[in-house]
């Protein structure tokens, strides 16, 4: 178990290198960050200057070394254009992007789950079919048109909920959150049913077709004879044991919407991470950009670890399969 | 009864004046965020114009773009002619409580001139500053520089002791890994005071009771809220979540002209869009480089059908210009304002004349986030050009990307817009574009040509006091760039914002700088 344990960190560690490593090859391609920095003044000596104070001039290899060197130490330096520490600029937009994550997860459970099981019961009923056919709207619909959709519906048309940003947010330390607050509640509603809406077709689908199989085996046949409820053998003895695959699945979709996060953030001016990274790419903020992509690409590869490591610890077979595969 | 009735009625008349008195709330719905509290920490015109409001220069523009006093009441040039006396105005203060004097004056120009200041090159004839009373100050240059004023404008005030009590006297260094406090906060003598800031949510700024000026406007309150998406923004104008933009989307005017609770502003902006040829001995392709033959330039400037551009690709909103400068920048004549003859024949003629192969290949570099419809204009532009027998290769990409390839010579043509500011004087273009690269000048001289005769005359205007004589000096230049073709003028940019009907008044400005302490809500009585 040790060495599987260090066998997936090292690959974890691994993985984080390359990502740096591309992070950093495109952004040597991706613009001259001194050009949006000066203004129109600027003499070609100011350039010069500035070039070499913010050490663009070196090496690559010297400023692929120090970018990591500080990245390990959680110093990803100073944004170009906020002049603020980029830590302290992502830890405040955490919490609005993972909030809306969250339940936009929470919306696809909550219809998605039942959505799934109706589908599977009453498999040729209009409701089904209806489901079914709305499913594939979801899938095919990217964010954005979804997300003027609801603005142009809701808040031009009916004028009940906010166009875009927050609302009111409270601070609880440094989580900022926009749940306490009636208006942060109403801002939060059309932006996470838009990023949810990908997801809710994903889990419906997904607990339709388990479902299926399940409706199938034999201690559901004799759940049935033995007079059980209908009700209780779908919702309570069938879904329970489709539901392992949708947690799984779930659990590794919230890295997914993390970065999906940046279109809706975009069209609802929702000041969270993906927001802070398209100005950031504007303006050539390397800085800010470097630190965007190890941070979603770390919480994507924790992630994976963790579920990696968990199945390990779950089901033995795992290892051997993998201890197998070395030797 | 009567009692009960006059009871009513007062109460009636406390909630009418209870409205009356409702707050004025500006709520401003711009395509970006501010970069930071600090003007000096990015060379970024938006920030520079949003923190205007909260800072101010010793000198500023007025509704018709003249300059007049702000927190210098009165200036004088001393007899060495290179110092300039500026009075300060009395009983001034910051919106701490601290009152304005000669020092907060000179640690701000050190500060914005210091050599860590992205912006220094907005003062450039600039080298000391001096305390002579608390309310007099002297600044001198490295020579006779008539625009100094016209410099000053953008140049906003701090409070030294605020500075100094916040360890913020030096600006802030990104090379350098230092955070500052001005980058958080802010203090100036401006109409309006920073409430609070939440970076791309929300900025407050509250009317300045205090300010030193007689305040136009009747905001209390101005609520600036970055909308990056275009569609956003309409959205939330329609909605009236918004009640300003200053940038309402061109492809969206008609629907917001529809809609009868929004207003459309719209105005031609003073930025002048132009094509720069190349003047090296090679094209990027490697082959000999046409465009040094100025019968060359003048067949491609003839193969642009203007008007063309005029209708279908701006939508008639544009001001076509046949010279590099607006009409409102000092320098500007009428005679320099020639439109050429769109005539595509004597252009095929003169290519062939000239030895121009046929199907001659050049790099033309066009941005996708620059100029208003740049795309669609550079791609009406390249066909143009192919009819006339030439193969223009459009590259198209964000200005991040394209910036290296221009200043470094890895394209042939391009596009460049130039409003002037903040000088607002065509010394500015002369100055940045058309002289030769040498030291301080011509940074933007992408294509690297050079013409003696004009830089001479733009480096005595640099250093004529006289304005009429400057001028005079300026025109000349300008009739060179033009003569010479040196760019290729097309046209001046619209610009167009959107108010809804809860706003009186809005002053549009053709350098499309927003100044709100003009702006006038209806909701008072």
């Amino acid at each position: 178990m040790l060495a599987f344990l260090l066998k997936r960190t090292a690959n974890a560690v691994f993985v984080m290198l390359a990502v740096a490593l591309l992070a950093f090859v495109i952004f040597r391609f991706f613009g001259d960050p001194v050009e949006m920095m000066v203004n129109e003044q600027a003499t070609l000596q100011d350039r010069i200057d500035l070039r070499e104070r913010l050490g663009l001039n070196d090496g690559f290899l010297t400023q692929y070394t120090r970018f990591v060197t500080n990245a390990v130490q959680g110093d990803f330096g100073i944004s170009y254009r906020n002049q603020q520490d980029v830590m302290v600029l992502i830890q405040e937009r955490f919490p609005a992007t993972l909030e809306l994550v969250l339940v936009a997860t929470l919306i696809s459970l909550v219809v998605g789950i039942p959505a799934g099981v109706v589908t599977a019961i009453y498999r040729d009923s209009k409701l089904a079919n209806m489901l079914q056919l709305g499913s594939i709207v979801g899938v095919s619909l990217p964010s954005f048109v979804v997300g003027i959709m609801l603005i142009l519906a809701f808040s031009v048309t009916l004028g009940w909920l906010p166009a875009f940003g927050r609302g009111e947010t409270v601070d609880i330390g440094w989580w900022s959150t926009g749940l306490l607050t009636p208006s942060g509640r109403a801002a939060l509603l059309l932006p996470a049913i838009s990023l949810s809406t990908f997801q809710v077709t994903l889990v419906m689908r997904l607990v339709r077709a388990e479902m299926l199989e399940t409706l199938r085996a034999d201690y559901i046949k004799f759940a049935r004879a033995r007079g059980v409820p209908a009700r209780r053998v779908h919702w309570r003895h069938a879904l329970r044991n489709c539901l392992m695959p949708v947690i799984t699945l779930t659990g590794m979709q919230i890295g997914n919407l993390i970065a999906f996060a940046l279109v809706t953030e975009t069209v609802f001016q929702w000041p969270g991470m993906g927001m802070l990274f398209i100005q950031a790419v504007t303006f050539v903020d390397l800085p800010v950009m470097a630190a965007y992509l190890l941070i979603v690409s770390f919480i994507f590869v924790a992630l994976n670890t963790l579920v990696d490591i968990t199945y390990a610890w779950v089901d033995p077979r795992l290892r051997d399969d993998s201890a197998r595969g070395k030797g | 009864m009567k009692l009960r009735h006059l009871m009513l009625a007062s109460a009636a008349v406390v909630a009418l004046t209870g409205t009356a008195q409702a707050e004025n709330v500006l709520k401003w719905g711009a395509n970006r965020d501010i970069g930071s509290l600090d003007p000096y920490s990015f060379g970024d015109s938006f920030t520079i114009n949003v923190l205007n409001h909260v800072y101010e220069g010793l000198v500023r523009y007025d509704r018709d773009l003249k300059i007049e006093p702000a927190l210098a009441e009165s200036w004088e040039i001393l007899d060495d002619q290179i110092t300039w006396r500026f009075k300060l105005r009395q009983g001034v203060t910051f919106h701490n409580g601290n009152p304005f004097t000669a020092e907060d004056v000179v640690a701000s120009l050190t500060r914005v001139s210091h050599e860590t200041s992205p912006l220094k090159g907005n003062l450039p004839a600039y080298v000391s500053a001096a305390v002579v009373d608390d309310h007099t100050v002297d600044i001198t240059l490295n020579g006779t520089y008539p625009l100094l004023l016209n410099d000053l404008t953008n140049i906003h005030i701090f409070d030294a002791e605020w500075l100094t009590e916040n360890d913020a006297l030096l600006p802030t260094d990104v090379g350098a890994g230092t955070e500052g406090y001005a980058t958080y906060n802010a203090n100036g003598t401006g109409p309006f005071i920073v409430e609070s800031r939440q970076p791309d949510a929300r900025t407050v700024f509250v009317a300045n009771p205090d300010w030193w000026d007689e305040a136009q406007h009747n905001l209390d309150r101005i609520e600036l809220t970055p909308v990056n998406s275009a569609a956003t923004r309409v959205a939330a104008l329609l909605s009236g979540e918004i009640d300003f933009t200053n940038d309402a989307p061109v492809q969206d005017l008609p629907r917001l002209e529809a809609a009868p609770e929004v207003e459309v502003l719209e105005g031609v902006d003073l930025r002048t869009v132009m094509i720069g040829f190349p003047f090296r001995e090679t094209l990027t392709t490697g082959e000999p480089n046409p465009f040094r033959d100025k019968a060359v330039r003048e067949a491609l400037y003839q193969a642009i059908d203007l008007d063309l551009i005029q209708q279908k690709v701006m939508r008639g909103k544009s001001r076509t210009a046949g010279a590099t400068v607006a009409p409102q920048i000092p320098g500007y004549v009428e005679e320099l304002d020639v439109l050429p003859v769109h005539d595509p024949d004597a252009a095929k003629a003169i290519l062939a004349e000239a030895g121009v192969p046929k199907g001659l290949e050049f790099e033309f570099n066009c941005l996708s986030d620059g100029l208003v419809n740049e795309e669609q204009f550079c791609q009406a532009i390249a066909s143009m050009w192919s009819r006339i027998g030439l193969a223009p290769k459009l590259d198209v990409a964000p200005r991040a990307v394209q910036s290296p390839k221009r200043t470094n010579a890895k394209t042939d043509i391009y596009t460049l817009g130039w409003a002037t500011l903040p000088l607002l004087d065509s010394y500015s273009p002369l100055l940045q574009i058309f002289h030769s690269k040498d030291g301080n000048a011509g940074v933007f001289n992408w294509g690297g040509w050079s013409y003696p005769e004009l830089d001479a005359l733009v480096d005595e205007a640099g250093q004529e006091l006289d304005v009429e004589a400057r001028l005079a000096l300026q025109t000349q230049a300008l009739q060179i760039v033009k003569d010479e073709v040196i760019m290729i003028p097309l046209h001046q940019q619209p610009m167009a914002w959107a108010v809804t009907q809860d706003v009186a008044e809005m002053p549009l400005f053709p350098d499309a700088k927003p100044r709100l302490w003009f702006a006038r809500m209806g909701g008072e009585s």
